[in-house]
Formats: structure tokens, C-alpha cells, sequence
């Protein structure tokens, strides 16, 4: 159909869901200890500039990935300062984070769009990626893409299965409780918000370094606020988020397939049309009531102030 | 007794800005005592027990556990010293299971399959059944309260602190409770319990420590002291019991048939085929143990949550599809529970609290603009009729003490004359010659012909005011009932749930009529 | 050890000077991320703050500018603060503004070439109208299906901007343009322009809006039933509910108002300092006036004097940029810091800082 080939549409769409797949899982599990923060757009961008001036000027991806969790990490410390210690309103604070980052990436990056970051190692051996058909959609991809599968099962596991779990979602569905039962509420969060900081971080500089591999202002192009939609799509359960960003990755690398290939349908309408599906499945999820309401965290955004 | 006390509290202090929690309190727990700490709402009950449970430390003075110095920093210390609690308002989660609302507050809970077995067996040989895989959010208010039990059992407390536990109770759950409080006790266990309710204190404690504002006022052994010598220390002078005439009850004025509501929230109460039927003149008390459909029978009546016009009528007129301001213009005003949030609006003044609900029947407002000068007006002689302390009608809500918000509150109603007043919980948290007062203004509505609905969980308000009583279980209305003559026995029933009564009740009431 | 203990009421000083010491603090920062950058903070404040106004090298220039730009800064924040207040977030100002500048436009050059005077205030209700639309979407969903009205507006930005895009280069192409994207002038056609109004003080209509917006969203929140309810609903949502108020028509109202503001932004500038529809005709007013709206504490008068503020943070950034060599992002970032700022001192009014001295006892 219209001359694009499954395999590499496949490739794509798991090239293109990684970053917004890395993000949604740090702020699911932020959302899980009950923090909403909207600062995602901002960390993301923030990562990815910081990945790629790093990966560029050390020629080491390595190095590129952990400044981007660095700094994506360093970001969302401000905002659970301000947040968990200051108590400042967690929807204002979110926005202040992306508009900080925003400009912050910006600044950061005067002087490397157009450069070349350095090329990624392939994890595998050719003749693996060689294999037809699996070859390519198996193997052959960069290291860090394995590596948010693997983050969706740990969180999965951890959330689910074990007591560190346990207490995030209690923090997450009453704070006043889990506090009276001697829980650091406060430290939870942090650490959470950190973590989610870094996941983001990590998810901006991948975009920068292995799928664009190169640095634009204002990149991200929303990326960070449709992965909040995919923590809502998810209804918060880490395995629905991989699917959710593989299905946001397919219909986006869907549509710079067939704008590609000159499909007669305007380009603009394509190009919109991540959006447009996000918003349409975002509208789906929030109309089931019922299901919805049961699986948020029941202090989501509430501001947590122990009195006494 | 010889021997070092399991836990003695030496003059302890502990002030927040404007107030002293508690003013030098000392005194000692035995090993294989109940010893009760009464006073009424407000008296530093709750400051002291936080600070036993390292929630919160003492400004100065000092505590010990069988000699050795004890000062615990944070929950866990106290927990790992042998010492564990079951919360006022509960410390539950309502999205987990009761498996792991009781994992959380253990130390080194075993493996969830484990726990389930431990749960099972523990809660029956105290006879508190459980089911270790519901949801919290699905069981009753008693069955919460188990779920705190039993996560204190686990622990194989030496000190367990129970903080206003009968509340949430029917009297057929306290008497359960009681057996199990005393097979404890009877194992050596010690037991701080926290209550105003003096015959409670009668039955079950050995030792009585009463506060009041932050200071030990007296101690006593409650089995030889009369509950009126205990209310004159907790209260500190006698109260006059509010005052009323047998009022003639008139016609019809609120009528409620066949009315259901499906839950807004997932662990919400739905309400089942409540019909009611209030005379004017009338108080008619409405029992129940909390989240029985208590808030969703107040927003069904208040119009918050609207229903089939003719489910609610008004002297005939069907008002059931009628939202707040429409039901409050033809007489029927309402006061929620929760005075911070729903009945006010805590960062609001008094002035802007009380164009809230009285724009309507006050004209406080010319097609959309307010008059200010009149709701200033208004918010003030609220205040001074009933006696609400605060500097003036400029301060916040939430700056007011629970007492004289409620009393804002309910004297902002009644002062827009009320063909029918609805309130839920009117005393609930409220110290006590406040709560005389608003009893006595609910009477005086009534008498000057007026219906008024008390919905509340203290059985003995109820009996106090109303002229006939209802009880709400799990969304249903038993049958009315005349308050004269009703058997604490009886209420528990009713409370509980026993539809099946239904005809002997009829046969009761016509005889005792 | 540090502690917080709310007051029993907001401190009404604090609520009146956290503002000001939010500017302070930034500018401190701020001059410790341009000396960073390697230039001299306080000449780089100084230009900043300072030059737009007084310098008389550039102040002939640049005064007339800041009510250009604080103009939709101020209309799209009193927007956004009425949401705000009542808890509803629309944060996709940005698109409301493009959309309203769409629509508007295209209202007028449909018409193109009529000289009819009633072309002009067509164009308004359009951009009005296109503004609002466009703020029905998150509204809608929020009302028929709960859907969380921050990221549906937000996502819409994104693809109000590839609709500007399109019209650019499509629709609304100048068709004398030899095929350059964007449309024709529409300042230098009489129907159409939004002129200086006084000469050399940059007042046109938009910013007469504004201050009309000002006046109004006064009176509204202080005498007016329905801003009692928009702050009530803010509050204590239960208890606005328990006082009758409406939370699906408060939500339709609030980013109703807000989308038409924010197109009314879009049409006046479309049709005045920017002057024709292009791919980069947007440049963040919609994201700037939410720092507008907080800075002013969402008070009319408040987000008057910040949007003026604001403005002159622009056009000192645009001079710092000249003058030293500052990249421009640098602003947007000192803005961002602003917020931040903000959000973190604002703890003074609600709460007291208590130092705690907790011996064991």
C-alpha cells in the first residue's frame, strides 16, 4: 500500500514511540505517588539538548544519555522543591517547568543545530540483524530502546509486586494516611519526581541523538504532553503506556511515510494527525467513569502539607 | 499495681500558635489496663495520643516505657516499642486490599499469602471476620474499623490506642468490640481508649484520666463514679439539657417516595427507595452509622445531586429536578457535614460565606450584582444572634474554630427562615455549650412550625431532639419510629440493617401509641 | 529546622509584595545566567529594565512597543485568570490566538477587495468568534466527557499551527506573493488595518481592548454574581456546587471567554504590528500571558502591571540582544525563571516560616 514496506514502518514506529514511551513510564509512576507535573515538555527538551551537546562534544552517546537524564532530573528537582517543600500549585509549577526548559534548551543550544551526533553501537552483531524480517525489527536498534522495554516490566513489577510498590501507590491514594502510619511522604515524591525527571531526560536526549540526530529548537513538538496523555490512556498501568506509545508511534511514523511518498492528502493534515488521534483516545478513556476514576491516584495534585 | 508503669507521661507540653494542645498532663498506663482519657472535643486528646505515637513531639516533659526513657521520633519507633494504633479517621487506602492496608502498617510483613492466612485467623479468634482480599473502599465504617484492629493485632501490641473507636459503631458492633477489647486486656494487653461517651468508659475501663483545654483535671476508676461527676469535670460546669414544649406536629410539608440515586464515585453509597414524610413542626432524626448514604441523602434533598421532580415535594409542589437556589427560594435549606468545603468556603470571609447560600431568600444580589452593604448586613446579624466568635464578619472561615463556623453556619440557615431545614452531622466536632446551642436553635425552628431533618451518627443528639426516628443502612430507610420509648436495643437493630422488622414494627408502634 | 505553618488567613502584604520580590530574585539569577554567558549582569539588567524606558537613545523607539506588546499579553492573561480562579486550565491560549487571527483574516479577505468600514469590526466578531471555537473543543470534551481540558487545549496548539501553516502557504496565500507563503498586508489595506491609533505611543485597538478587558474583569470579579462563583468554584468546588452554581456552564464560560480574548489578541495583531498571516506569525504570547496572569496574581490590576512588565522584559531582551550579544532564548528562559521564582515565594502569603529548634524531649 502505497509503497511502504511493514518492516521498516515497524522499525520506525519503535524508533519513534521510544522517547515518548520513556517519559510516559517516569510520569506514571510520579502520578502513582499522587505528584501530577506537567513539566515533561520542558524536562524532555532539556534532556535532549543537554544529551546532544554532550554526545557531541565527548563523541560518546553513553555519555550524551546520562547528561540527558542529568539534567531532565536536575529540572523536576526544582519543580519538587518547589512543590513538596514550598507547596506551590503542582499545574502553575508544571507550566513554569516547560516554559523554563523551553527557553532554557534554546539557550543551551545557540551554535549546535546542523551538527552530527555521534553514531550509536549496535548492541548486536550483523548477522542478527540480518535475519529476514526479524532481523530488523528484533535487533539492530539502539541499546536504549531495549532498555525502556525493560524499564515498563521493572516498573510493572515493582508497582505491582513488591512492598517499595505498595507504599508509592499508598503515598499516591491517601497521603494524610500513609503519613500517619510514618511513610516520608515528602522523600517518596521527591525521589519519584527525580525519577520521572530522568526518565524524561533520558527520552529527550534519545530524541536528539539517535532518532533526529540532531538539535532543533523546540523539538519535542509536544511529545512530553502527549506522553501525560499516555499516562491517562494507560489508565496509570505500565504495559497500556508501551502500547499507547507504540500506537502513537505507528500513526506518526505512518504519516511521514505517506507524506513521503506524496499520498494525495494535504501535508498539514498528516502532520496533525498525532494530535488529533491523541486527543481522540484521550476523549475515549475519560469517558469511562467508572474505570478511570478507580485506577487514578486518589491524591493526585492534592498538595500534601502534614499539619503538627 | 507494683512495678514501673508500661507507659507514664510526665508533664507534657505541647503549644501550636494560639492555643496550648496540652498544658502539663501527666499520668501512667498499668500493663493489663484499660485506661480511658476523656474529655470533650478540643480538650488535647488527640495532640497527646500523636505525640505517644511519634507523630508529633512534646515541647517539653517527658514519657517512659517501663522505666526506660521513650521518645519516640516517628511512628515506626513506637510501633517497633510495642505500641499501635487504631485512627479516629481512619489510616486506610481505599484502592487497596485489606491484605495490604494491613501490610503497610507492619514492620516486616510476611508474604502476601501469608498475611492473607494470618489475617484470617487473627480476625476469627476475635471474632472480627475479614475478608483479606476486598477492597477497603467497599466495606462499612465497622468493618474499616476491624481492618485497623486486627493490623494492631498483628503486631502483638503491648499498648494499643484506640481514638474515638465506637463512633463509626452500632450498638451491637461496641458490645462486639468490648468482648474483644476485654479477651486483650485479659492476654495483658494495655489499652489507651480515647472517648467523651461516659457510659462507654463505665462499662469497659479500669482507670480514668479526664482532660480539659490541655490540662488533667482529674482522675477517677469510672466503675464507681457516676457519669454526671465525670461530665462536670470533662465540661467543667452542668449544661442545661435543651429545652423544649411538645410541639404540635402540622401537615405534610416534605415529602420524599421512591427515591434512588445511583453513586457519583466508585465507593460511593447508591441510595435505595428512601421515602420520608415530615410534618411541619416536626424534627425527625435520621440515625446511621457514617457512609450509609448520609452526604448522598443531603445532596438529593439539597438539590446538588437532582433526581425525578416528583421523587421530592415540597408542600405538593415536585421539586425533585430543582437545583439548590430553585429549592431554596420555595423553603428548603440545607447545612452538609463538612462545615470546611461544603458547607463554606474555608478562604472566603464570613461576609462572602453568607451570600453562599442566603442570596435567594435574602436579595442579596440586583440581576447579577451584589449588594454587599446587605450581605455585610446579614453576615453580621448571623454572628451576633448567634453568638459566633470571631473579630468580625472580614475574617476567613477556615480562621474560625469548628464550633462557631458550625455555628455560623447553621444560624445562616435558620435565619433565612426555613419552611424545612435538612442538617447533617450539626454537632459533630463541636464543643460542648456550643452544640447545646445549636440543639436549641434546631428546637426553636421547630417549634415556631417549621420541619426540620437532623441527620446525624450520635444516637444520643438524636434522642435528644427528635420527635421520630429513622435510621439509614446502606442507602435504605427503616421505618419511622416515635423517639419516646426506643430501646438502645431497638436503634441497633434498626441501625443495623433489620428490614425484616418491619410488621412487628408497626404492631410496636401502634401499641405504644 | 525550617517549618511551614499556615496562616489562618493569606497575608495580604505578603499577596502584595511576593511579586515584587519574585522580580527581585529573578533579576538576581538572571544576572548570575548572563555573567555565565560571560556578559556584565548589571549592564545586561540594565538594559533590560532600564534603557527601554529612559535611554534616550532608545527610548523613542522602544516605549511605543511595550504597549504592543503588552496589549495581547494582558488580553490573553485576564482570559486565562478567570479560568485560573476557577480551576479551569486552558493553556492553549496559543491556538486560540492563531485560530482567531485565522478566521478573522479570512473573514476580511473573502471580502477583499471591498472597502466597506463594516469590514473591519466583521473581522473582529470573526477573530472573536474563531478564538472562541476553538476553545469549545477542550470545553465540550471536559463537559459530555471529563477529558482533562490541559491537555486537549495544549494538544490543539499544535495543530492550530499546522492549520496557520497551511493557510499560509495555501488558503490565504497572497495570490500577488509570486508564491512566497503568507498573505497579503493586511495593515496596508485601509478595510482591513488596525492603526496606531495615537501617534508614537503604539495604542491600537487591541490594546484599547485590553484595557477595556481590565475595567470589566474588575467589575465582574468584585460586584458580580458570577465572579463570586468563579472564585468560589475555584475554592471549594463542593461547596460551589451547595451554592447552585453550574460547574458545566462555568467551565464553558471561563474558556469560552479566554479563547475569544485570546482570537481578539490574534485578530489585532494579525491585523496590525504583524500585519499578515504567515508560518511564523505566532510567537508565544499565548504561553507568556500564563507567567502574565500568576505575576498578577490574577487580579486585574495585577496582570495589568505585569503585562507591561512583561513587555518590557521583551523589548529589553530585543536591545540585550543588540546591544550584548545575548541570544535570545536567554530571555525566555529569564522568564521562565520569573515563575519560578514566583511559585516559590509565594509560600510567604499562605504560609508562616517558623525555625524550629526541636530538642529531643
Amino acid at each position: 500500500m502505497f509503497g511502504i514496506d511493514p518492516i521498516t514502518l515497524i522499525v520506525a514506529l519503535v524508533t519513534v514511540s521510544t522517547p515518548v514511551l520513556l517519559a510516559a513510564v517516569g510520569e506514571l509512576v510520579v502520578e502513582k505517588t499522587g505528584v501530577l507535573n506537567l513539566g515533561v515538555e520542558g524536562m524532555m527538551i532539556t534532556g535532549a539538548v543537554m544529551g546532544f551537546v554532550v554526545a557531541v562534544d565527548t563523541g560518546s552517546p553513553t555519555l550524551g544519555f546520562l547528561a540527558g537524564m542529568a539534567s531532565g532530573a536536575a529540572l523536576a528537582l526544582i519543580f519538587g522543591l518547589l512543590t513538596q517543600l514550598l507547596l506551590s500549585n503542582q499545574v502553575a509549577t508544571g507550566l513554569a517547568l516547560t516554559l523554563f526548559g523551553l527557553g532554557l534548551s534554546a539557550l543551551l543550544g545557540v551554535g549546535y543545530p546542523g551538527l552530527t551526533p555521534p553514531a550509536v553501537a549496535d548492541p548486536f552483531p550483523d548477522a542478527l540483524s540480518d535475519l529476514p524480517v526479524v532481523g530488523p525489527i528484533l535487533f539492530g536498534h539502539s541499546l536504549v530502546i531495549y532498555l525502556s522495554v525493560l524499564l515498563v516490566a521493572v516498573v510493572w513489577y515493582v508497582l505491582g509486586h513488591t512492598r517499595a510498590g505498595l507504599i508509592i501507590r499508598a503515598v499516591g491514594e491517601n497521603h494524610d494516611a500513609a503519613h500517619a502510619l510514618g511513610y516520608k511522604v515528602i522523600r517518596i515524591r521527591l525521589m519519584a519526581i527525580l525519577f520521572g525527571g530522568a526518565c524524561a531526560g533520558l527520552g529527550g536526549a534519545f530524541l536528539s541523538v539517535v532518532r533526529v540526530q540532531n538539535w532543533v529548537e523546540g523539538m519535542t513538538a509536544g511529545a512530553g504532553w502527549i506522553a501525560l496523555a499516555l499516562v491517562v490512556f494507560a489508565s496509570w498501568k505500565p504495559w497500556r503506556a508501551l502500547l499507547g506509545a507504540y500506537l502513537f508511534g505507528g500513526v506518526t511514523a505512518l504519516q511521514l511515510r505517506l507524506q513521503a511518498a506524496g499520498v494525495d492528502v494535504p501535508v498539514e493534515i498528516l502532520s496533525m494527525s498525532p494530535y488529533v488521534v491523541t486527543i481522540i483516545v484521550l476523549v475515549i478513556m475519560s469517558s469511562d467513569r467508572s474505570r478511570a476514576a478507580l485506577n487514578a491516584p486518589a491524591a493526585l495534585g492534592k498538595v500534601f502539607h502534614a499539619t503538627g | 499495681m507494683s512495678g514501673p508503669a508500661l507507659l507514664s507521661i510526665d508533664g507534657i507540653t505541647k503549644a501550636y500558635p494560639g492555643v496550648v494542645a496540652n498544658d502539663d498532663v501527666s499520668f501512667a498506663i498499668q500493663p493489663g489496663e484499660v485506661h480511658a482519657l476523656l474529655g470533650e472535643n478540643g480538650a488535647g486528646k488527640s495532640t497527646l495520643v500523636k505525640m505517644i505515637y511519634g507523630l508529633v513531639r512534646p515541647d517539653s516533659g517527658s514519657m517512659a516505657m517501663n522505666g526506660a526513657p521513650y521518645a519516640p521520633a516517628e511512628p515506626r519507633a513506637a510501633r517497633a516499642l510495642g505500641v499501635a494504633m487504631v485512627f479516629q479517621h481512619f489510616s486506610l487506602f481505599e484502592a487497596l486490599n485489606v491484605a495490604e492496608n494491613i501490610s503497610l502498617g507492619m514492620e516486616n510483613p510476611p508474604r502476601q499469602r501469608d498475611l492473607a492466612k494470618r489475617i484470617t485467623d487473627v480476625s476469627e479468634a476475635y471474632g472480627l471476620p475479614l475478608d483479606p482480599f476486598r477492597l477497603v473502599g467497599d466495606l462499612s465504617a465497622g468493618e474499616r474499623q476491624r481492618v485497623e484492629i486486627v493490623r494492631c493485632l498483628l503486631q502483638d501490641p503491648k499498648l494499643l490506642v484506640m481514638d474515638e473507636p465506637t463512633s463509626v459503631l452500632t450498638p451491637q458492633e461496641v458490645e462486639i468490640l468490648f468482648r474483644t477489647l476485654r479477651t486483650l486486656r485479659d492476654e495483658g494487653t494495655s489499652i489507651l481508649y480515647i472517648s467523651h461517651k461516659l457510659e462507654e468508659i463505665r462499662a469497659l475501663c479500669d482507670e480514668a484520666t479526664i482532660l480539659r483545654l490541655g490540662k488533667v483535671v482529674g482522675n477517677c476508676d469510672p466503675r464507681e463514679t457516676s457519669a454526671a461527676e465525670m461530665a462536670e469535670m470533662m465540661v467543667g460546669k452542668s449544661l442545661a439539657a435543651p429545652a423544649r414544649d411538645s410541639a404540635e406536629m402540622g401537615k405534610v410539608v416534605l415529602k420524599v417516595s421512591g427515591l434512588s440515586v445511583d453513586p457519583a464515585t466508585p465507593f460511593g453509597t447508591p441510595l435505595r427507595h428512601i421515602g420520608i414524610e415530615l410534618h411541619a413542626g416536626e424534627v425527625l432524626g435520621i440515625g446511621g452509622v457514617a457512609g450509609n448514604g448520609q452526604d448522598e441523602l443531603l445532596a438529593a434533598l439539597s438539590g446538588e445531586t437532582p433526581t425525578a421532580p416528583g421523587s421530592v415535594t415540597l408542600n405538593h409542589e415536585p421539586i425533585g429536578n430543582m437545583g439548590p437556589n430553585a429549592r431554596r427560594a420555595l423553603g428548603l435549606l440545607c447545612a452538609p457535614e463538612e462545615r470546611l468545603g461544603h458547607a463554606a468556603a474555608p478562604d472566603m470571609s464570613l461576609v462572602e460565606n453568607a451570600l453562599l447560600t442566603a442570596r435567594m431568600r435574602k436579595g442579596l444580589d440586583r440581576s447579577g450584582f451584589i449588594d454587599w452593604q446587605a450581605t455585610r448586613a446579614f453576615a453580621t446579624e448571623v454572628i451576633e444572634t448567634y453568638d459566633v466568635r470571631t473579630p468580625g464578619p472580614d475574617n476567613a472561615a477556615r480562621a474560625l474554630s469548628g464550633g462557631n463556623l458550625q455555628k455560623f453556619v447553621i444560624g445562616r440557615e435558620i435565619m433565612q427562615d426555613p419552611k424545612v431545614l435538612v442538617v447533617n452531622q450539626p454537632t459533630w466536632g463541636v464543643d460542648a455549650s456550643a452544640a447545646a446551642a445549636i440543639r436549641q436553635a434546631i428546637l426553636d425552628l421547630a417549634q415556631n412550625g417549621a420541619g426540620v431533618i437532623v441527620i446525624s451518627q450520635d444516637l444520643d443528639e438524636l434522642l435528644e431532639v427528635a420527635d421520630s426516628f429513622t435510621a439509614l443502612n446502606e442507602g435504605r430507610l427503616s421505618n419511622v419510629r416515635a423517639t419516646g420509648g426506643l430501646t438502645m436495643e431497638t436503634i441497633g437493630l434498626m441501625l443495623g440493617g433489620a428490614h425484616d422488622m418491619h410488621e412487628p414494627d408497626k404492631e410496636a408502634l401502634h401499641a405504644e401509641a | 529546622m525550617l517549618r511551614l505553618e499556615k496562616r489562618p488567613a493569606p497575608s495580604r502584604g505578603w499577596t502584595m509584595a511576593t511579586p515584587v520580590l519574585a522580580v527581585v530574585l529573578t533579576m538576581i539569577a538572571g544576572g548570575l545566567m548572563f555573567a555565565a554567558l560571560g556578559k556584565s549582569p548589571v549592564e545586561a539588567i540594565r538594559i533590560i529594565f532600564w534603557d527601554p524606558l529612559f535611554n534616550t537613545q532608545f527610548a523613542s523607539y522602544a516605549r511605543p512597543q511595550i504597549l504592543v506588546k503588552a496589549g495581547p499579553l494582558i488580553l490573553i492573561a485576564i482570559g486565562l485568570s478567570l479560568g485560573f480562579r476557577a480551576g479551569v486550565w486552558n493553556i492553549g491560549a496559543e491556538g486560540q490566538y492563531i485560530m482567531g487571527a485565522l478566521a478573522g483574516a479570512a473573514f476580511g479577505l473573502a471580502l477583499y477587495p471591498s472597502e466597506s468600514p463594516l469590514i473591519f469590526p466583521g473581522m473582529v466578531i470573526a477573530g472573536a468568534l474563531g478564538g472562541w471555537a476553538w476553545a469549545m473543543i477542550p470545553a465540550i470534551l471536559k463537559t459530555r466527557f471529563r477529558t482533562n481540558e490541559i491537555l486537549v487545549s495544549l494538544l490543539l496548539v499544535y495543530v492550530a499551527e499546522k492549520l496557520l501553516a497551511s493557510a499560509a502557504t495555501g488558503l490565504l496565500r497572497n495570490p500577488e506573493g509570486r508564491g512566497f507563503p503568507g498573505s497579503r498586508q493586511l495593515n496596508r489595506l485601509d478595510a482591513m488595518d488596525n492603526p496606531e491609533l495615537i501617534a508614537n505611543t503604539g495604542m491600537h485597538w487591541g490594546v484599547v481592548t485590553a484595557f477595556i478587558a481590565v475595567i470589566m474583569a474588575y467589575v465582574l470579579l468584585n460586584k458580580h454574581l458570577l465572579g463570586y462563583q468563579i472564585k468560589l468554584a475555584g475554592q471549594a468546588p463542593r461547596a460551589a456546587r451547595f451554592a447552585g452554581v453550574n460547574p458545566s456552564r462555568l467551565i464553558v464560560l471561563c474558556l469560552g471567554t479566554s479563547g475569544a480574548l485570546a482570537g481578539l489578541a490574534g485578530l489585532f495583531e494579525v491585523t496590525g504590528p504583524a500585519g499578515q498571516i504567515s508560518i511564523d506569525f505566532n510567537v508565544g504570547y499565548g504561553f507568556t500571558a500564563i507567567i502574565v496572569a500568576f505575576l498578577g496574581r490574577l487580579h486585574p490590576i495585577g496582570i495589568l502591571l505585569a503585562g507591561l512588565l512583561m513587555a518590557l522584559t521583551y523589548i529589553g531582551g530585543e536591545l540585550a540582544q543588540m546591544m550584548l550579544q545575548i541570544p535570545a532564548p536567554a530571555i525566555q528562559a529569564f522568564q521562565g525563571m520569573l515563575l519560578f521564582f514566583l511559585l516559590a515565594v509565594d509560600v510567604l502569603s499562605n504560609y508562616r516560616i517558623r525555625i524550629n529548634t526541636e530538642g529531643v524531649a
